[in-house]
């Protein structure tokens, strides 16, 4: 009974299988995506009324939240990953890892510039020390590490295992980096919310949010499934089953 | 463990260059930033706290860099992962030792640097203090990036831009401290802090370290 | 007219939202292209090593 229990997640050590797994879901998160995307933009820029206090310069939220939660779940997800590879050597884990990277670097990278443009008419300046904007950028630094280390080895298991040990030292980082970026910034200046005045936020922008929030998630997914699916035939090019897949 | 460290800290000390370097490269950074700016007092005065300890950083992570290239490049790196002390204790050693040789020279020349920067010679004990704690868990977290990187031809250049990132934290409480002090204000809330870290350090890094010098030999 | 013109400006705040969505549909897009075109590179190239080997 516990062997059988267990075969599921056995199954995922093997790499055709985890292929055609992601060969399966990847359009089904790639459609659904399209659709909650699709109906998130109809709800955030057309039907949605402008903030009161922002106007429609609160509509660049619509994708800058969804970008800054993406960045931070797909380290979780690098880091989860990189864990279960360092611990139960499963090489599938570190693939995880290696092809979430440049997923989330890109999203830091669209969550820092959709928060410049943002702040430019909000704040007056393209780039102020904000302590959300700060950490950002340093989670952007943490992935550019993360690339470049476990690209830099030749052999690429010792790339996933060393990518690993890093972003593992980065997770234990990672909060402290946060507090005291926070705290640094709330020395040298105000606090500055992002939802102008309190938090409360209206139904008629909340949905359109969190539409977004999920096909951004969803397409995330996809984009994850196709990369894993590069990285996972690009290792075992000469195996029988990349033969097989390829037909 | 002794042998070991009397060991390493006798290979450290050999050559005196290597003492030196990260020393003289703090002097020559924390001079470079009065000749950039100005030389104004009240403006050295502000930004002390700051350059000091960024030139102290840079400099202890430069001085990381040759950490295990040595060891690694004649075998000795294999030979004490066979050894049976356990590694997590082997790095330890190993950093204590190498701080010894390169992160202490720039604490003691840290109050010569203030010094230059118009910093109260009252609040020195902070400053000093400050980066005695600061500059152990820099080269704790150095010493990670230095075995990630130590098998690698480019990892010279890879090494701080992993690392520095994560020093974030040690910097901004670091300088904080300093310009407390410089203030008049009492810095041990702080300091505490970054004595907090130091002690974190200490606990994970030696494990990171082996896993990480462990990566660059099966490589 | 007027409407589709008052859409575009944003209240003002055209300049900063149509770049930002702008960006966001470029990062999205290569996100999607890049992986897609390797991939298919890569089993081309699998393809053609096996035309040599059989």
């Amino acid at each position: 009974m516990d062997k059988y229990s267990w075969a599921w997640f056995h199954r995922f050590a093997s790499p055709p299988y985890v292929y055609r797994v992601a060969e399966l879901w990847a359009p089904w998160f790639a459609w659904i995506a399209g659709l909650l995307i699709a109906a998130g933009l109809y709800g955030g820029l057309w039907s949605s009324p402008p903030d009161y206090q922002q106007g429609d310069g609160f509509r660049i939220i619509y994708i800058h939240v969804p970008s800054a939660y993406l960045s931070m779940m797909c380290y979780g997800i690098v880091a989860t990953a990189s864990t279960i590879g360092l611990v139960w050597r499963m090489k599938i884990a570190h693939t995880v890892a290696v092809a979430a990277a440049p997923l989330g670097a890109s999203f830091t990278f669209l969550a820092l510039i959709t928060g410049a443009l943002w702040g430019k008419p909000m704040w007056g300046a393209y780039w102020v020390w904000d302590a959300r904007l700060t950490s950002e950028l340093i989670l952007l630094f943490l992935y550019l590490g993360f690339i470049a280390l476990s690209r830099a080895y030749e052999d690429s298991r010792s790339g996933d295992r060393a990518g690993a040990v890093l972003a593992l030292v980065g997770v234990v980082n990672l909060p402290i980096i946060h507090y005291s970026v926070v705290w640094w910034s709330s020395l040298h200046q105000g606090s500055t919310k992002f939802f102008g005045g309190n938090a409360d936020i209206q139904t008629s922008m909340l949905m359109p949010l969190l539409l977004m929030i999920f096909g951004f998630t969803c397409l995330f997914a996809a984009c994850l499934a196709k990369r894993v699916q590069l990285e996972l035939l690009g290792r075992e090019r000469n195996a029988a089953w990349a033969a097989e897949a390829v037909r | 463990m002794l042998a070991l460290a009397s060991r390493d800290l006798r290979i450290s000390f050999r050559q005196p260059g290597e003492v030196l370097t990260p020393a003289m490269f703090f002097v020559l950074v924390t001079t470079l930033f009065p000749l950039g700016l100005s030389p104004q007092p009240e403006l050295l005065r502000t930004i002390a706290p700051g350059v000091v300890w960024v030139a102290a950083l840079l400099a202890v992570l430069v001085g990381q860099e040759s950490l295990f290239k040595s060891d690694y490049e004649d075998g000795s790196l294999e030979q004490l992962v066979l050894s049976p002390m356990p590694l997590p204790l082997v790095a330890i050693t190993r950093v204590t030792s190498h701080w010894l040789a390169t992160g202490l020279p720039v604490v003691v020349l840290a109050p010569l640097m203030g010094l230059l920067m118009d910093y109260p010679t009252q609040a020195m004990g902070c400053l000093v203090l400050s980066l005695l704690l600061g500059t152990f868990t820099l080269s704790l977290l150095g010493a990670v990036g230095a075995a990630l990187t130590v098998g690698l031809r480019q990892g010279s250049m890879l090494m701080p831009i992993l690392v520095l990132p994560l020093a974030v934290p040690v910097l901004i409480f670091g300088a904080h401290a300093v310009a407390q002090a410089a203030n008049g204000e009492d810095p041990s809330g702080v300091l505490y802090l970054l004595a907090a870290f130091l002690v974190l350090g200490i606990t994970l890094a030696p494990f990171a370290i082996a896993a990480a010098v462990r990566v660059s030999l099966e490589s | 007219m007027s409407s589709l013109h008052e859409f575009l400006s944003m209240g003002g705040y055209g300049a900063f939202v149509w770049p930002a969505y702008g960006l966001a549909a470029m990062v999205v897009v290569v996100n999607i292209v890049l992986p897609l075109k390797r991939l298919r590179r890569l089993k081309a190239d699998i393809r053609r090593r096996q035309g040599i080997a059989s």
